[in-house]
């Protein structure tokens, strides 16, 4: 399997009169083609910062991408001039948002920016443009695309807007599409029929996939490998089967302790685990492994030395990997 | 049309859309109606309104005709109203779109520029640009629309400072658009509809203040407008003052139609007002 993206120690920071945070801290990820890999963690570890980081559209003014190299087929997209890497944006690495109710322009209808989206990239005319759109409304599942062009985002629901953003970000057919949060907005219901679209698309078109969620039944779903995330690093990372059966890094072991699943008929009901205590500020980090404030485990080397994953033997940045 | 239904409901600015409409008409018709020069001597003087069929409106004390004034009147103070507003509606939506947008240092360097602006009195900005130049219509409206624009700015500024943090934003750069293209056609039809009511505002003051300059004799002295009526009548304001109250009525009724319409606009603009009356 040939890799489509290769980060190596990206490292992305927040500079206000706060402080400096190091929102991304040293993440290292590989996504093969036609792969999907999962970024996990809770709300504030630098996920959806990653993301975004990945296309070069951190916040500015305070966010600024720091070190590292991102690998896109081999070329460091971190030394592109600005202008090619708009080329680069939306017509070889797509993006879709969590949410689909805010994602979409309120003054335009959805035919017209997802002809906006093509004529960015696409030199093609008006008429062609429109006609590529029905063809990307109706592959993404939306019913009467030739009527729904027209139509306001206003008029369709949640799930339909997901879809005419899903629709938006393919049409250029993108190597690799970072999905942020793609259905956590969405009932239940419309998340599996949305990660079954995307599921199909990445078939359709051999793209590489990002999934970001903080959500272990998506990922168990939908993911080849995935990368847990605690702080701004990567605290372990394998195929979703090693991650999810046999978790080693106390984190992802919490993790998926308190995560509920479905009661299983005549089952007993099992009490969901918390992680005692919160994610420590991205100002005020402490100097060894971040978790281990939290952490079960701890022992003094925790408190004074970071671990990599080198430590723990590649695949967990622990000292005392279970 | 939804937005008319939403417009229609407020009375009062249906009323401000009349009166404007007939301001409009006059404007537009001055010349058909009042072929010659307003500032010719076309009776006797001082002949009181509704007393001669060919002066409606009576005449002045060098005997000009003030119904031919007031026609041709609309049109300076219209033209001098919109097309300042106009300058101050585009320089305004430049320096607020880029420093929202932008933020950080632009942000700083364009606000610092439009409180320069903002600090100096504004009639008295105009002063002294009409004297240092010449008192001509251009000069007239570009000293208005530079008093004027710095409260645009600040609008469309806080608008863009909103959207810059919304989804669809983020969208339109992650597809690979140019900034450029971002905000003059993504995020500045959403922020339109403010502009649009501080606009019907600005054009208001812009005649008010533009009736200042010439009451006090310091506008185009080749154009009639409604303020050089007033001047003009001021000296016989006890033998006549007629010729100071009708282009005070027409000045009155312009602005406030103008004023109501703004307020209309907010109503059926503003999505969060709707359906409150």
């Amino acid at each position: 399997m040939s890799a489509i993206l290769e980060v190596r120690d990206l490292r992305t920071e927040f500079r206000s009169e706060a402080g400096t945070a190091q929102a991304v801290d040293g993440i290292s990820l590989l996504v093969g083609r036609g792969e999907t890999l999962a970024l996990v963690g809770e709300s504030g570890c630098g996920k959806s910062m990653t993301g975004l980081s990945l296309l070069r559209i951190v916040p500015k003014p305070y966010g600024h991408i720091v070190g590292g190299e991102i690998r896109l087929d081999g070329r460091d997209l971190l030394k592109l001039p600005e202008a090619a890497m708009r080329q680069v944006r939306g017509n070889e690495v797509a993006m879709i948002f969590q949410e689909p109710m805010t994602s979409l322009n309120p003054v335009f209808t959805i035919g017209n920016q997802i002809v906006e989206a093509i004529q960015t990239h696409r030199d093609v005319g008006k008429a062609e443009a429109r006609r590529l759109t029905v063809e990307l409304l109706d592959q993404v599942g939306i019913p009467d695309a030739g009527r729904r062009l027209d139509d306001y985002p206003h008029r369709l629901s949640g799930g339909m807007r997901q879809r005419a953003m899903i629709a938006m970000a393919i049409s250029c057919k993108p190597k690799l599409l970072i999905a942020d949060e793609p259905t956590t907005a969405l009932d239940v219901t419309v998340q599996a029929q949305i990660l079954a679209l995307l599921r199909r698309l990445q078939d359709e078109l051999e793209m590489g996939m990002i999934l970001i969620t903080h959500d272990l039944a998506v990922v168990a779903e939908t993911a080849s490998r995935v990368a847990v995330m605690y702080a701004g690093r990567i605290v372990e990372n394998g195929t979703v089967r090693e991650v999810l059966r046999h978790p080693r890094h106390p984190y992802t072991q919490g993790l998926l302790q308190a995560t509920p699943h479905a009661r299983k008929a005549g089952g007993t009901r099992r009490k969901l685990a918390e992680i005692t205590g919160l994610v420590p500020s991205l100002y005020d980090m402490p100097p060894g492994c971040a978790f281990a404030p939290r952490c079960p485990k701890a022992q003094a080397v925790c408190r004074s030395t970071v671990p990599t994953l080198a430590v723990g033997g590649g695949n967990v940045a622990c000292h005392f990997p279970g | 049309m939804a937005f008319w239904r939403q417009y229609r409901r407020n009375v009062a600015a249906v009323i401000g859309l009349a009166i404007l409409l007939v301001v409009v008409v006059m404007a537009v018709s001055a010349p058909l109606l009042y072929p010659g020069d307003p500032w010719d001597m076309a009776g006797k003087p001082f002949i009181w309104p509704f007393q001669s069929w060919k002066f409606p409106l009576g005449t002045d004390r060098l005997g000009r005709d003030v119904a031919a004034c007031i026609f041709h009147g609309a049109r300076v103070s219209l033209l001098i109203g919109l097309v300042a507003t106009l300058v101050a509606v585009v320089v305004g939506i430049v320096v607020g779109a880029f420093a929202g947008f932008y933020g950080g240092k632009v942000d700083d360097v364009l606000m610092r520029l439009t409180e320069i602006f903002q600090t100096i009195p504004s009639f008295i900005f105009i002063f002294v640009v009409v004297a240092v130049f010449t008192p001509t219509v251009p000069i007239i409206v570009l000293a208005i629309a530079i008093v004027s624009w710095p409260q645009l700015a600040r609008l469309v500024r806080g608008e863009f400072i909103a959207l810059r943090g919304r989804d669809f934003i983020q969208g339109c750069i992650a597809i690979g658009m140019s900034d450029l293209r971002i905000i003059f056609f993504q995020a500045l039809p959403n922020a339109l509809a403010p502009v649009i009511v501080t606009a019907s505002v600005t054009v208001a003051l812009a005649i008010l203040a533009e009736s200042g300059l010439a009451f006090l004799g310091l506008g185009d002295p080749n154009v009639m407008s409604w303020g050089t009526i007033i001047g003009a009548g001021r000296a016989v304001l006890r033998q006549a003052w007629y010729l100071t109250a009708i282009p005070g009525v027409a000045i009155l009724l312009t602005v406030l139609a103008l004023n109501l319409i703004g307020d209309g606009l907010n109503d059926a603009l503003n999505p969060r007002l709707r359906g409150r009356r």
